[in-house]
This record gives structure tokens, C-alpha cells and sequence, in this order.
């Protein structure tokens, strides 16, 4: 488990608009790895197409090269299918579905693919999975209730279990916490430093002590202006971006003086 | 829906005006909401009073001869036959063509598909009984003729087949395409409305588009899907002329493929114009009936829709 991701010269584009250009990065695996950057330059659309879900939405559409373990995604014959069970994801709302139970919710990405797995197996799968969410001692008595039921934070440590429960390479985290109250926040970014020992995490987030308290390296997006794409500025070790960045961009909006 | 109004603690906000808006609109909405039940009531009640006579009349004087209840249970099985066999064709059918539109067709497609459908929704039934009769009748003749030949030891396809093609199956395919466009636009409705989140929730796992669908859109449009089945099954129980045209009436048998059989509705409009006295109560009794049974579909649609709602992602 636990990839290394080396992103080449990548462009992302909504129809003939050009949200991303020219991203180069290497992603170690086992760490943490921050996107920070203002609203609208692009780490949404960036973060998606390193599982493919930009191709979910109609006319999106990247150019360049997402290598995991050197393996391009966007290879010839590549499933998206497959490269999603490779890279979760983890959403800025919680979205377990409604209609299933806790149990359902952590099994229903193992259960895809017509796989079948042993009813001893799943109690395993959904035991170890919830307590690497730190959700187990929250649920263990009400595995069969709705997930939506379930607190925000609750929630989305239930969408985090399912993400585990398939045993990806890499976990990709949109503002995972920004729907979230300070006690449920703190319980997520502890959940990140312990499931980073096992997989590559990714995490976006507007929230600077965040980054700084998760992450290993920071990458720092900006944008020129509307309708202008958004470009990586600087990456390097988190402390570095926070303490001693090379670039005046990044200086100015760790300290806030962005704008 | 399990959301419970709370009403506004005084002088928090609205003006006097907006409270006096409120209290027209409530009382508005209540007079509507009273007028309805009133209507119901009054609807029932006529029925029941005109059915009287039926009831207390001698058996020996009641169509057939031998009571009410032996006369209108031919005419039940026969509409919940009809109906189930257009229910049968019209649901997968109706909710694959519903899918295709709101989640496989690209958009050039999906819009005048999801046209002309609604489109058959606006066509008379009169015409559907027509066609039926005159086209699509014929056109099974060779099927029935095939399914006696090899099926025939299924009581349903019993032997000899009509050679008019005019018999219950045919009624129910009639009824089936008439339904067809409810249950695909009611439920390419609900499709579409699927929030976004719960459809990408589902592929980041890894699912297929199909794999998708079973996870999210289906799970979420599930109370839709049986409202607007309910829905085409009250217009298929209480079609007249589709069925009258179509289906060349007998007593209850069970065979599909040979003429035989009637339903309630068909009934009452072929019998209606040269009714009266006892014959026209007994009509309306009938009329009754089909109500009764269209108020028991309703209820068991709504225990079904509740028994699902602890997970509907309502709250
Ligand atoms: N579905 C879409 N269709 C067209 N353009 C889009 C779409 N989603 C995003 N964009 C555009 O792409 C650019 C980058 O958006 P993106 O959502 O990636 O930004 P972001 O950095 O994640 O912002 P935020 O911090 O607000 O989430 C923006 O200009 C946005 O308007
Ligand atoms: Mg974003």
C-alpha cells in the first residue's frame, strides 16, 4: 500500500477553459502533502484529476501525465473505475449514503466489482476500518442505523472509513474538515497523522495552522485574476512554505497579506 | 417530511402585516385542505347511497343470478389482472428508458426522447383503444398462436388462442404503453434530482456508472419510483376505453390469450348507457368497488414509502 505520485507538465480544462496549467510535482508516499492557495485557482480541480473524477463533470478534460508508482493514469486502456479504487477521496461535505446502514456505508466499496466477501470477513473489514477512523467506540452499537443519522464529524469519519475500508494507495482529502466544528476537526487531523503511516494522503484546505499542524509539504496555488489559470507557486517542506518561503506570493498570503 | 414547522415566537420578527398574511394564507390553505375532504366525502357517499338497492336486492335479481358478489369478483380479478400485467411490462421499461435519459444519453438525445414520451402522456385513451384494436390486436394474433403451441399447458396461455388477438394480454399492453409515460417522467424527474454528492460519493470508490446507480440514484429515488407507479396503477385500474375497445369481454377465465374477461371500468361504460333502476345501481356499486380498491393500492403504496423513510436521507 501507498503509492508515490509524480505529476508532469499537467493541464486541466473546463471545456476551452484552462483552470490549471503546467503542474509539476512529486508526491512521497507515506506523507502528508497540503494544498493551500486562494478560492478559484484551481486546487478542487487539480486534486480531481489525480483520481479522474474531473471526469465527471461534462467537458473537463486534462492534458499531461499523473504517474503513481509510475504507472500513468491517463495511460492508453487505463479504467478510471480502477484508478478510483487505487485513490479515494474523501468530500467537503460528509456523503455517506442515506439509505444505508454504518455497517453498508464502510462495505460498499468493497462490495463493488461483484465482489463477494464472507460475513466473518465484513465484521473484520468494518471493525478495522471504523477503528481506523476512530469512529469504532461511537458506532459499535449501532452498526445497522443509517450513517445519516450520524453527527457531521461522525459523518465524515464514516466517509473516511469507507475510503479505507478498500484499502487504497492514496487518500485524497477536499477541505475535509471546513463543514466541521473545532472538536471534530482536531479528531480528523489526528486521524490523518495516524493513517498517513499506511497511505499517501493529499488534503486541501483554506485553514493555514491546518497545513501546517498535517502536513509534510506544502504546495501554495495562485491565481492571477479571474479567467487566468491557476498555477503552482512553491512547494516545499511545510515549514519552509510557513517560515521561509522563497517566493514573495507565498509569503504574502501565509501572512496574510494576500489581496 | 418529518420536519415539524415551529411557529414563531411573538415580537421576534414579522410585522403586524406578515402575521396577517400568515393567518389569511393558513386559513386559506385549511378551507382548500377541508374542501377536498368534503368532496371525497360526498363522492363516497353517493356511491354508497346509489349502491343500496344492489345489496338489498334478491340475489336472483342481480346480474347473473346469484347475488352481487358473485357478479363483481369476476369483474375484480379481471381489473387487477389487466393491471398487473401492464404493471409488469411498464415499470422495467419505464425506469430503463428513465435511466437511459437522465444518466446515459448524451444531451441531444436525452431531450426530445424524454419529449415524445411525455408526449404519449397527452395522447387520448380513445386513440390507444383504437390503434389497439386494429393494429396491435392482429399483430399478436401469431404470438398467442406460438405461446398455445409451446406454453400452452400454463393455464395463462391456454388454448385455442383468440384469432382476433382481442384478449386480455393485448389489454394489458395497451394499458402498459398508456402508463409508460408516467412512471418515465416521474422517474427521470427523481433521477435527475440525485444530489451530485452522493453520485460522486460512489464513483471516488470505484463504482461503474451502473454500480453507481444502484448505490445512489436508485436508493434515493426509490419513494419516487413507487409514488409514480401507484400513480399509473390507478390510471391503469380505472381505464375504460382502452380496455373496452381492446378487450372482446367474457367471463373470468384463465387464459390470457382468449377472449374472456372484463375489468370494472370497462364494464360500467359498456353497460352505463342502457342502464337504469337496479342494473344502474349495480353499476355504481361496482363503481364503488374499483374505489375501494384504488384507496387500499394507495394505502399499502404509502406503509411502503414510510417503512423506507428512517433511511431516506430525509433527516
Ligand atoms: N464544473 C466546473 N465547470 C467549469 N468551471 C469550473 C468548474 N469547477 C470549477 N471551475 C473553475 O475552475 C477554477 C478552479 O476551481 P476550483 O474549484 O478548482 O478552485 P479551488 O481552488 O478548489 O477553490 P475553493 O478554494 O473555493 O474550493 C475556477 O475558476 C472555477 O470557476
Ligand atoms: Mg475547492
Amino acid at each position: 500500500m501507498s503509492k508515490r505520485i509524480d505529476v508532469e507538465h499537467l493541464n486541466v480544462y473546463y471545456g476551452d477553459f484552462l483552470a490549471v496549467q503546467d503542474v509539476s510535482m512529486n508526491i512521497e508516499p507515506r506523507s502528508v502533502t497540503a494544498f493551500i492557495g486562494p478560492s478559484g485557482c484551481g486546487k478542487s480541480t487539480f486534486l480531481r484529476t489525480l483520481n479522474r473524477m474531473h471526469e465527471v463533470i461534462p467537458g473537463a478534460y486534462a492534458e499531461g501525465k499523473v504517474l503513481l508508482d509510475g504507472d500513468d493514469l491517463y495511460g492508453k486502456g487505463v479504467d478510471p473505475v480502477t484508478v478510483r479504487s487505487m485513490v479515494g477521496m474523501v468530500f467537503q461535505r460528509p456523503n455517506p449514503f442515506p439509505t444505508m446502514s454504518i455497517r453498508d456505508n464502510v462495505l460498499a466499496g468493497v462490495k463493488l466489482n461483484n465482489k463477494r466477501i464472507s460475513s466473518s470477513e465484513a465484521d473484520e473489514l468494518v471493525e478495522s476500518s471504523l477503528r481506523g477512523a476512530n469512529l469504532w467506540n461511537e458506532v459499535k452499537d449501532r452498526l445497522n442505523k443509517p450513517g445519516s443519522g450520524l453527527s457531521g464529524g461522525q459523518q465524515q469519519r464514516l466517509c473516511i472509513a469507507r475510503a479505507i475500508a478498500v484499502k487504497p494507495e492514496v487518500i485524497l482529502m477536499d477541505e475535509p474538515c471546513s463543514a466541521l466544528d473545532p472538536i471534530s476537526t482536531l479528531a480528523i487531523e489526528d486521524l490523518i497523522n495516524e493513517i498517513k503511516t499506511d497511505y499517501t494522503v493529499v488534503i486541501v484546505t483554506h485553514n493555514m495552522q491546518q497545513a501546517s499542524r498535517v502536513s509534510d509539504k506544502t504546495a501554495f496555488f495562485n491565481i492571477e485574476g479571474t479567467g487566468k489559470p491557476g498555477r503552482l507557486i512553491e512547494y516545499a517542506p511545510t515549514s519552509e512554505i510557513f517560515n521561509t518561503p522563497q517566493k514573495k506570493e507565498t509569503e504574502d498570503y501565509v501572512s496574510g497579506r494576500f489581496g | 417530511m418529518s420536519t415539524t414547522v415551529s411557529t414563531e415566537k411573538p415580537g421576534t420578527s414579522s410585522s403586524a402585516a406578515g402575521r396577517a398574511g400568515d393567518s389569511v394564507f393558513s386559513g386559506l390553505s385549511l378551507a382548500a385542505g377541508i374542501l377536498i375532504l368534503v368532496v371525497l366525502a360526498a363522492v363516497a357517499m353517493f356511491l354508497f347511497l346509489q349502491a343500496v338497492p344492489t345489496f338489498t336486492a334478491a340475489p336472483g335479481d342481480v346480474t347473473g343470478g346469484k347475488g352481487f358478489f358473485a357478479y363483481i369478483w369476476p369483474l375484480v380479478v379481471g381489473t387487477l389482472i389487466a393491471a398487473l400485467i401492464a404493471l409488469l411490462i411498464a415499470t422495467p421499461v419505464g425506469i430503463l428508458v428513465a435511466l437511459y435519459i437522465s444518466h446515459y444519453a448524451p444531451a441531444r438525445v436525452a431531450k426530445p426522447v424524454g419529449y415524445v414520451i411525455d408526449l404519449l402522456a397527452a395522447i387520448p385513451s380513445v386513440i390507444y383503444g383504437a390503434w389497439g384494436a386494429t393494429v396491435l390486436a392482429p399483430a399478436l394474433v401469431p404470438l398467442y398462436t406460438w405461446l398455445t403451441g409451446y406454453l400452452g399447458f400454463i393455464p395463462f396461455f391456454g388454448g385455442p388462442a383468440s384469432q382476433t388477438g382481442k384478449t386480455m394480454l393485448t389489454a394489458g399492453v395497451v394499458l402498459a404503453i398508456m402508463i409508460l409515460p408516467i412512471i418515465t417522467s416521474m422517474s427521470r424527474e427523481i433521477f435527475t434530482q440525485t444530489p451530485k454528492l452522493h453520485e460522486e460519493a460512489a464513483l471516488a470508490l470505484g463504482a461503474t456508472r451502473w454500480e453507481m446507480i444502484r448505490m445512489s440514484v436508485l436508493p434515493f429515488a426509490r419513494p419516487g419510483i413507487i409514488s409514480s407507479i401507484m400513480l399509473a396503477l390507478g390510471r391503469a385500474l380505472g381505464e375504460t376505453m382502452a380496455v373496452a375497445l381492446v378487450l372482446s369481454t367474457g367471463p373470468l377465465i384463465p387464459s390470457l390469450i382468449k377472449s374472456g374477461n372484463q375489468t370494472i371500468a370497462a364494464e360500467i361504460a359498456l353497460n352505463f348507457p342502457e342502464a337504469y333502476g337496479l342494473r344502474m345501481s349495480e353499476l355504481i356499486a361496482a363503481g364503488l368497488v374499483l374505489f375501494l380498491i384504488t384507496l387500499v393500492v394507495n394505502m399499502i403504496a404509502r406503509a411502503i414509502i414510510a417503512r423506507y423513510k428512517e433511511f431516506s436521507g430525509a433527516n
